[in-house]
């Protein structure tokens, strides 16, 4: 490894560019959601209209982002839910057991992390037209549900890596039963990974496109899908201050999610 | 009181092994007292421990609390508490309510648990630091607050997982003290496993050698040091030094005469009746020697022969030498009373007269080849003729 100088303005230069390069699009963003002109590309003064439109809801496109995001917020609440409670469970099975089952499991779990999105949506599509599903927010409940499980089962299953098994023990040993070692040491270990997993399912749930646009139907359009169609339809301008909301509570949920891994990492190790 | 806790034939494969982690082991624990399994890493001891706790189910044998068995009850339902090995102190709860864990799963009252909680954290010192959580203290302190941890419920027989094993060797010292004092203190019985036998020795009233699953010798410290019936435990509690011997002739009731291969006729005691002609080990204690420029002068009872230093190893309360008789070697330990003053240090080369009382040698019938590998005994130089 070589070193570089300490002096050196290297990583400064660095890391201006990554920012610039990260952000500058989304800073554009946010500029021309307080530009008082229909069109990008000329600035006509600074206004607050769209997001006076967007949050009192005048029109029918108003209305029709907030009935996305309605069920955006729908969908993802449920899917995390499910997820969290499906993901713990799957961590703690690939933990606890080490049978030929479990590789093959453990492996299963990888899988929707490297397998496309396209792959997932159109066999997610072809399962539920098979299984005669009405395509809704059913089904793309479920469909973000199988992805979600997966960053559940990960977060809590490397958060397994270092418990220390002898914890269960001595609370057995203390007089616990089943129900008092998941309540008093396990809840208590393990619930910052699993709220953390749970989030990382969030945002996942929040922003995904590719899955939903296969397995939604009619009047169960989320955020993403529902931006793409304004989108086509050349008004940006509403979409540009939803944006701006959009990535401010990703932003704080994500934060909060990095702080809740952080937090347990350092208290772990100093024990 | 005897027979407090009983365990019966005791035995535990674990699958995927062939070789038993601990095969038929029974012994017997008395009230209140200190009791050691003594042996080295995989000897099964720890196993044996995780069995009383209830940790793991043994595949036969039973274990007997009080006349109660208690063999398939889960470790929640029994009166025996354990300090892990790492302490296992729960790292998102204070000292207070670690310790308090006990009786909150009992469910006793309010009052009550912080009477004991406090009574107990007095007892191990650490009252003034009960709202510290276990990252914030050191594991002399840990290991204090998992012992108030698991006494505090009252068991009946505390199980101590080589409890001292993380820390270092003054604090450990210090620790022996306090686990001495704490035991006085509450009078409950202890199990300590330890493969330290300074640790055994120092705090047990009897100490049970396991070595590949088996209890090899149960009894008081000094009979296992100074009676140990194999050559295992010979080796493992102290050191030793092993000849290949045969019993010739009979001197008295009591004491026969050996044969070692390139020394004189050894005289030692035969406490196991054994015939002439049979194959012996006979183990003698390096401390037991003596070794003199003079032959000692009232040889009646004494085995002497001569020998000569190779190696002399200044220890500060002691010497070690390894002297060469015949071709054995012997390590030897002397003290010295005042070894500047006195005489004329023994040195390199120097021919001089070893010499041990006959009932210091001690003979072994069971002898394993393979413990001379697992405990690095200089092996016994025996050419076969």
């Amino acid at each position: 490894m070589s070193r570089i100088r300490r002096n050196s303005r290297l990583p400064l230069f660095v890391s201006i560019f990554v920012m610039v390069f990260l952000y500058a699009p989304i800073l554009v963003l946010v500029l021309y959601s307080f530009n008082d002109s229909r069109y990008p590309g000329a600035w006509n003064g600074f206004t607050l209209k769209w997001y006076r439109t967007l949050l009192e809801a005048h029109t029918v496109e108003a209305r029709d982002i907030w009935r996305a995001t309605r069920n955006t917020l729908t969908v993802a609440f449920s899917a995390t839910l499910i997820s969290m409670v499906l993901g713990t469970m799957a961590a703690w099975a690939l933990y606890r057991f080490r049978s030929r089952l479990q590789k093959f499991h453990q492996a299963l779990i990888y899988a929707p992390l490297v397998v496309p999105d396209i792959l997932m949506g159109i066999s997610l599509l072809m399962l539920f037209v098979n299984l005669s599903m009405k395509l809704g927010l059913t089904t793309i409940i479920i469909a973000h549900t199988t992805f979600c499980i997966s960053y559940v089962a990960l977060v809590v299953f490397g958060r397994l890596q270092d418990f220390d098994h002898t914890l269960v023990d001595a609370a057995r040993d203390l007089g616990a039963n089943n129900w008092n070692v998941g309540r008093r040491v396990l809840f208590p270990l393990l619930g910052p990974g699993i709220i953390a997993g749970g989030m990382l399912a969030f945002t996942l749930s929040v922003d995904d496109f590719v899955v939903t646009f296969f397995t939604s139907g009619p009047g169960s359009t989320t955020l993403p899908v529902q931006v793409y169609s304004m989108m086509r339809r050349g008004t940006p301008t509403l979409i540009n201050a939803l944006s701006v909301i959009f990535i401010l509570v990703t932003f704080s949920v994500v934060i909060v999610s990095q702080r809740m891994i952080q937090k347990r990492n350092s208290t772990h190790s100093r024990v | 009181m005897d027979g407090f806790i009983e365990l019966c034939g005791i035995r535990k494969v674990f699958p995927g092994q062939s070789v038993p982690a601990v095969d038929h082991a029974s012994l017997t624990l008395k009230k209140g007292e200190v009791f050691s399994l003594l042996g080295p890493s995989g000897c099964g001891k720890t196993t044996l421990l995780r069995i009383l706790g209830g940790f793991e189910i043994p595949d036969e044998g039973r274990i007997l609390i009080d006349g109660k068995d208690v063999t398939d009850l889960p470790p929640n339902q029994r009166s025996i508490n354990t300090v892990f090995q790492n302490y296992a102190l729960f790292p998102h709860l204070s000292l207070w309510d670690n310790v308090a864990f006990g009786l909150k799963m009992a469910k006793k009252p309010k009052k009550f648990i912080e009477d004991e909680v406090d009574r107990m954290l007095d007892m191990v010192d650490l009252l003034d630091q009960a709202d510290k959580k276990p990252h914030q203290i050191s594991g002399g302190q840990k290991q204090r607050v998992a012992i108030a941890r698991a006494l505090i419920n009252k068991p009946q027989l505390l199980l101590l997982d080589e409890p001292l094993a993380a820390l270092d060797l003054k604090l450990r010292q210090r620790m022996l003290l306090e686990l001495d004092r704490i035991h006085d203190e509450v009078g409950i019985t202890f199990l300590y496993v330890t493969h330290d036998q300074g640790e055994a020795m120092s705090l047990s009233d009897r100490i049970a050698v396991m070595n590949r699953g088996k209890i090899e010798q149960i009894g008081r410290p000094m009979e296992v040091y100074e009676a140990p019936s194999s050559s295992f435990v010979a080796a493992f509690i102290g050191d030793t030094n092993f000849f290949r011997a045969k019993v010739v002739s009979t001197v008295s009731e009591d004491y026969s005469m050996l044969a070692v291969d390139g020394l004189p006729e050894v005289l030692a005691y035969n406490d196991k009746k054994l015939q002439n002609g049979q194959q012996v080990y006979l183990s003698i204690r390096p401390e037991k020697f003596r070794i003199s420029r003079e032959a000692p002068a009232d040889p009646t009872h004494i085995n002497m022969m001569r020998g000569k230093i190779l190696d002399i190893i200044y220890l500060g309360s002691n010497t070690k030498y390894r002297v060469q008789c015949d071709h054995h070697i012997l390590m030897i330990t002397q003290q010295h009373a005042r070894f500047l003053l006195d005489m004329k240090p023994f040195t390199w080369d120097e021919e001089v007269w070893v010499s041990w009382n006959a009932d210091d040698g001690y003979m072994l019938q069971r002898f394993e080849e393979s413990d001379t590998n697992l405990l690095g005994i200089p092996p016994v130089e025996d050419t076969v003729p």
